[in-house]
């Protein structure tokens, strides 16, 4: 049976159709979920995708974390299900209180869209389990903020509960400890800034996010 | 009873405000050498009503730590006053 990935669709959302087209390929089975759903259906796992949820008006992700859908992507998380934030998903998800920390805008004030190499640090998420620890990724990234900022202390226990998913070879945004992204505690919810589904096929210049949906996916259908 | 609210959100202090610093670095290039501290904040003005300034100000701190700010990198200081549109 093929997993069933819930794609969380807000106004202002822009990449749920590039999540879905990957799901896809990889066999599994896209269900668009829309904001102001109260459930998030059947689905094995929940994606909150990129994009501009409700205009970034007031802080990214500030006004979207109040969308009916997300008490239900809540409910999800708490019960162990898989669920990823990608960009401006990943700023959803800590506003939400779903993961620590925050995203500020970029050092510089620069919007930053380029393709960057990232480290794979820790395999236990749901979203490397199939990668291989200190493999190098080619993702793009596209965002004004994705600086990733946190308290010292939850810096520290990021750290020493193996959080941090994946890192920034070479910084483009000032991101605290190079952070591309992380993980609660449990692994199965994580947020990132890079886009993996924009590095899907050899044709967009980069297949390497294919092993990050591959991971996702085979932790949603070993809940099936 | 109508109140004024002017909320004003800034950055918590050691949090990068990569917009003040911007702004620092721009006006010695005008000739403005003496400046420094420089920080961009945020503000927000909206109108309530309460049955006192106390209920107003209960209220807003409520608004602030839901919505308006990030405590993880925002603070707010927030100004109250009886409205004259009232």
């Amino acid at each position: 049976m093929s997993a069933r990935v819930g794609i969380v669709v807000f106004p202002g959302t822009n990449c749920e159709l590039d999540v879905a087209w990957v799901v896809e390929e990889l066999g599994g089975e896209p269900v668009l979920l829309w904001h102001g759903d109260r459930s998030v259906r059947d689905v094995d796992a929940v994606v909150v995708p990129g994009g501009f949820a409700h205009g970034d008006y007031l802080r990214t992700g500030a006004i979207a974390r109040f969308s009916p859908v997300m008490d239900a992507v809540t409910e999800h998380a708490a019960a162990g299900g898989p669920v990823v934030g990608i960009c401006n998903g990943f700023q959803v998800l800590t506003e939400a209180g779903l993961l620590p920390g925050a995203l500020q805008k970029n050092t510089g004030l620069t919007f930053v869209c380029a393709t960057v190499e990232l480290e794979v640090v820790n395999t236990r998420s749901v979203l490397t389990q199939r990668a291989e620890l200190g493999a190098r990724l080619r993702i793009p990234i596209n965002h004004f903020e994705g600086n990733y900022v946190c308290p010292p202390d939850t810096l520290r226990a990021l750290h020493d509960d193996d959080r941090i998913v994946v890192r920034y070879v070479d910084n483009p945004n000032g991101s605290i400890d190079d952070i591309a992204g992380i993980s609660n505690e449990a692994g199965n919810v994580v947020g990132l800034m890079p886009h993996p589904e924009r590095a899907s096929s050899s044709l967009l210049g980069s297949s390497d996010g294919i092993v990050m949906l591959e991971s996702l996916l085979a932790a949603s259908a070993a809940r099936v | 009873m109508k109140y004024a609210v002017r909320i004003d959100v800034t950055h918590v202090p050691g949090v990068l405000d990569p917009q003040g610093a911007t702004v620092e670095r721009a006006l010695p290039a005008l000739g403005y050498r003496n400046v420094s501290a420089v920080t961009i904040a945020k503000t927000i003005r909206l109108e309530l009503d309460a049955d006192s300034p106390d209920a107003a100000r209960a209220q807003v701190d409520d608004m602030c730590q839901r919505l308006l700010a990030n405590p993880v990198i925002e603070r707010y200081t927030v100004e109250i006053t009886e409205s004259v549109t009232a």
